[in-house]
């Protein structure tokens, strides 16, 4: 809502990667608008708290319903949502301190649940926000203002985590390719179930990989970013564990499995075994 | 001579039968028309442990498990130790004989229950044996407990005959034993049946009905003692077309998922105990902040941290009126009886629709195990509100003003950022003064929509009232019943509603000399809260894990008015 609205005072760095995550949703959203009749209040954008859970604001054209609730919970919050109505299609954004640290615990339940959302985490490798601390996924012996010696903890592996929790799709993106980003969201937002796009998304300020990312042909450095190859078959569990093994980011859907049941197919059936009263049948029980 | 009253405790160790005899005795006594309350304790490990139950039966409405105990059942000699001193004179002590022996305590016989039980083929029926006995004791005609036996034991099963002629033998045999011990208590009077239709249950289960009778459409919740009863009852109960119910991960979880459950368009709940309440306090900010309904449940046990799991206490009111950081004084709704945990859980869920935003309802253990009867609640006389929805088209402005404005639900127009950051019209995150100053006062001014003037009073002219809160309300009601026959000039007064209280009873009570406020709490709680209401305020605390005696507040109440009006 950014150009409409001069009143909200949160600004991304000139260059933060978030902008091209932004742009990726933006034009999975539009796709959905044209490919599907469902008008843009069908869906909501869950956000977490940091820079990345502002892009909730940020989002330009029309404008969906949105939740900017409290650190780490995006995940529960999409589920209440979900399971209120699931109709509606919920996309969680968040950051990598959100999600995968104080946020870390929701992962599994939800993943378990095969719960029908999509959650884009936008990993910068650091807290952003707060002013630089390391993150789960900032590099070993990496430093930062939290971690003036560098970080001895080992750096986490978050798709490695989301394929061990069952998430039933998991791709990854980066955001200097918003295009390609966008279908990878249209997926996940397709898929039925648990979806987890991850993507690299760089910290202009306190942690800038974006030329590591993309490489630099000039200087001779080769990009990080990788697109996975044709034949990887994402229907294959373990080559799904393979490919997330093999140096670089790989760019694509790199895990898919459409025939887990969602959360709320499984709730439809399990309704099915339970006897239907109201509280007057329910008081009844009571009678003496 | 002619008892009116009758309280019997039952002690000895998980397992023995100790919760089913004082469920089973209130149970038959109700059914003819006696009044009936339980109280029960539980040990903190799974199976065995010390642990003990309290009926009491009444001819007329029972409000307090009663200090003065005119049976004793003894399970085991650990039991008979620990509760033999609370038997009032002339009371008698039963023990059982096939586990232990007394001697020189010509107030108790011996019960072998275990040997009776067996005779009637039927090791279940021990309960009855015990009940006969009982009866035997207060001449309560054999007929009302066969009558009830035959109610209760016909199934439709092939084997109901053989059951229930297994406990109607138990019931005599316990009977005669009773009656060749040579003691008796006295006759009780005859029930005045009442004339209304009742139901029999505990305090969970009267939130639970409650608040699906409301509406509640969505349950998430995490087991914790005391409140798991209420998620089970939720698991089997709350089904059908737009409901749903889960068993989440943590409370944590739980509140997140009601404020998006609450966001989508449902009335949401969870149960909980003080260390899930804990954790819930950043999610309730954010219903408060993001203006989302939804109720949480407290059902509070004793103690900080893990505390007194199993024991009752009265000690969370500051942190379910201030749950959370920032400026935030939620409306809080605490139940005194069973029938008040029914409508109270109406009442919350109808708050939480009509504000927008987060209501904590309040109930204790011992009312969430407690067993009573009550009138059948009349659905047809309850009001069941709901939200004020945006029906208009995109482009709204949810927060605009600083006052309650329509909520828009999510698949219909109107879509906004409901945000846990300080915001503007539209939801947007601002730091702006002139937006932090209207959005904390819209939120405080919707409380004005909950004022409501409910309450009870007595003796409204007397210039000293008692002013107990949730379940001390029983107690404080007998121990000024007892204070007012004994001529004593002092009033009463009783709220579900401590926040916002009701205008009309909070003015009376800033012009009394001297409120008394009965509390299970150390710090006093709700006194301090009302003296920052400028009431004259005094509490009368205890912190036993246990409820108050009225024995204990009749003495109390005498001291504080001599010493505090001088
Ligand atoms: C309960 C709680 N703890 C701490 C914070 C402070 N905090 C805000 S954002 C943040 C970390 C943000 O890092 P990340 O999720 O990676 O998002 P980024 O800013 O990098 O996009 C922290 C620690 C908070 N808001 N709430
Ligand atoms: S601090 Fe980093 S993550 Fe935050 S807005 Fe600036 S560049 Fe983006
Ligand atoms: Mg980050």
């Amino acid at each position: 809502m950014s150009k409409r609205n001069p009143e909200y005072d949160f600004k991304w760095c000139p260059g933060c990667g978030d902008f091209g995550v932004r742009r990726a949703i933006e034009f999975a959203m539009i796709d959905r608008l044209e490919n599907t009749d469902l008008p843009i209040e069908n869906n909501v954008v869950v956000a977490g708290i940091g820079c990345s859970g502002n892009l909730v604001h940020l989002l330009e054209g029309q404008q969906p319903y949105g939740i900017h609730g409290i650190h780490g919970r995006s995940l529960p919050i999409a589920f209440g949502v979900k399971m209120a109505n699931p109709e509606l299609n919920v996309i969680v954004v968040a950051g990598d301190g959100d999600f995968l640290s104080i946020g870390g615990e929701h992962i599994g339940p939800q993943a378990a649940r095969n719960l029908n959302i999509c959650a884009v985490v936008m990993d910068n490798g650091v807290y952003g926000l707060t002013k630089g601390q390391s993150s789960p996924t900032s590099k070993s012996g990496a430093i930062t203002s939290s971690t003036p010696f560098g970080k001895i903890e080992a750096q986490a592996d978050p798709l490695q985590l989301y394929l061990t929790h069952g998430a039933t799709f998991v791709a990854s993106g980066f955001s200097g390719q918003p295009r390609e980003l966008a279908q990878l969201i249209t997926r996940g937002m397709n898929h039925p179930g648990f979806a987890m796009v991850h993507v690299q998304s760089p910290c202009t300020t306190y942690n800038d990989f974006f030329m590591e990312m993309k490489g630099d042909a000039k200087n001779g450095i080769a990009p990080l970013v990788q697109p996975i190859p044709e034949e990887h078959d994402a229907s294959n569990i373990d080559a799904a564990f393979e490919l997330i093994q093999k140096p670089g980011v790989p760019i694509g859907v790199i895990y898919e499995d459409s025939n887990v049941a969602t959360l709320d197919q499984k709730v439809v059936d399990m309704r099915s075994k339970a006897r239907v009263r109201d509280a007057e049948a329910l008081l009844g029980d009571f009678e003496f | 001579m002619q008892m009116r009253d009758f309280v019997v405790r039952f002690a000895g160790e998980g397992g023995q039968g100790v919760v089913t005899s004082a469920e089973g005795l209130a149970q038959a006594s109700t059914q003819v028309g006696y009044h009936a309350l339980t109280y029960a304790t539980f040990p903190s490990q799974i199976l065995g442990g010390p642990t003990w139950t309290q009926a009491r039966i009444s001819t007329e409405t029972v409000l307090s498990a009663g200090d003065n105990i005119d049976v004793l059942v003894a399970f085991n000699e650990e039991a008979y130790e620990n509760h033999r001193s609370e038997v009032r004179d002339g009371g008698v002590i039963i023990f059982n004989s096939n586990d232990f022996e007394i001697e020189n305590n010509p107030q108790s016989f011996g019960l072998p229950i275990d040997e009776l039980a067996r005779t009637t083929g039927n090791n279940r029926a021990a309960n009855m044996i015990v009940i006969g006995a009982l009866a035997h004791l207060v001449n309560m005609p054999q007929q009302y407990l066969k009558d009830f036996v035959t109610d209760r034991f016909t199934r439709g099963r092939d084997n109901d005959e053989e059951i229930i002629k297994s406990n109607h033998q138990a019931l005599d045999l316990g009977r005669s034993h009773a009656a060749e011990s040579g003691f008796n208590l006295g006759e009780l009077a005859d029930p005045i049946k009442p004339d209304y239709q009742q139901v029999m249950m505990k305090g969970n289960e009267a939130i639970s009905v409650g608040a699906i009778a409301a509406g509640l459409n969505f349950y998430a919740g995490y087991p914790i003692s005391p409140a798991t009863t209420v998620l089970l009852y939720m698991e089997r109960n709350l089904h059908g077309e737009g409901k749903f119910v889960y068993q989440v991960g943590s409370e944590i979880e739980a509140i997140t998922a009601l404020i998006g459950g609450g966001y989508a368009g449902k009335k949401a709940m969870t149960a909980t105990a003080g260390p899930g309440f804990s954790l819930m306090s950043e999610g309730i900010g954010l219903a408060w902040m993001s203006e989302v309904p939804l109720v949480v449940v407290d059902v509070q046990r004793g103690g900080p941290a893990t505390g007194l799991p199993t024991k009752t206490e009265q000690s969370d009111l500051m942190s379910c009126m201030y749950p959370a950081h920032g400026d935030v004084k939620l409306p809080v709704i605490a139940v005194g009886t069973v029938e008040e945990c029914f409508y109270g859980a109406v009442k919350a869920l109808n708050w939480a629709e009509r504000y927008q935003g987060p209501v904590i309802l309040m109930t204790e253990m011992a009312l969430a195990e407690r067993v009573q009867n009550i009138p059948r609640p009349d659905l047809s006389k309850i009001t069941v509100e709901n939200r004020l929805t945006y029906d208009g088209n995109n482009g709204y402005k949810r927060y605009e003003g600083d006052q309650l404005s329509p909520m828009p639900i999510p698949g219909r127009p109107g879509a906004y950022v409901a945000n846990g950051s300080e915001h503007d019209d539209v939801g947007d995150t601002t730091h702006l003064a002139s937006h932090h100053i209207s959005n904390t006062e819209r939120r405080f001014n919707k409380i004005e929509l909950l004022k409501e003037n409910e309450y009870e009073s007595q003796n409204p002219d007397s210039e000293i009232c008692i002013l107990p809160w949730g379940g001390s309300k029983g107690p404080a009601l007998e121990a000024f019943n007892e204070l007012n026959a004994e001529g004593m000039d002092i009033g009463f007064y009783y709220t579900m509603l401590l926040n916002p209280l009701p205008p009309e009873m909070l003015e009376q009570l800033q012009n009394k000399k001297l409120v008394i406020v009965p509390e299970l709490n150390f710090q006093g709680q709700f006194s301090s809260i009302l003296r920052s209401l400028n009431v004259n305020a005094v509490s009368i605390t205890q912190y036993t894990g246990l409820p108050f005696r009225v024995k204990d507040l009749v003495s109390e109440i005498k001291n504080l008015t001599e010493t505090k009006t001088k």
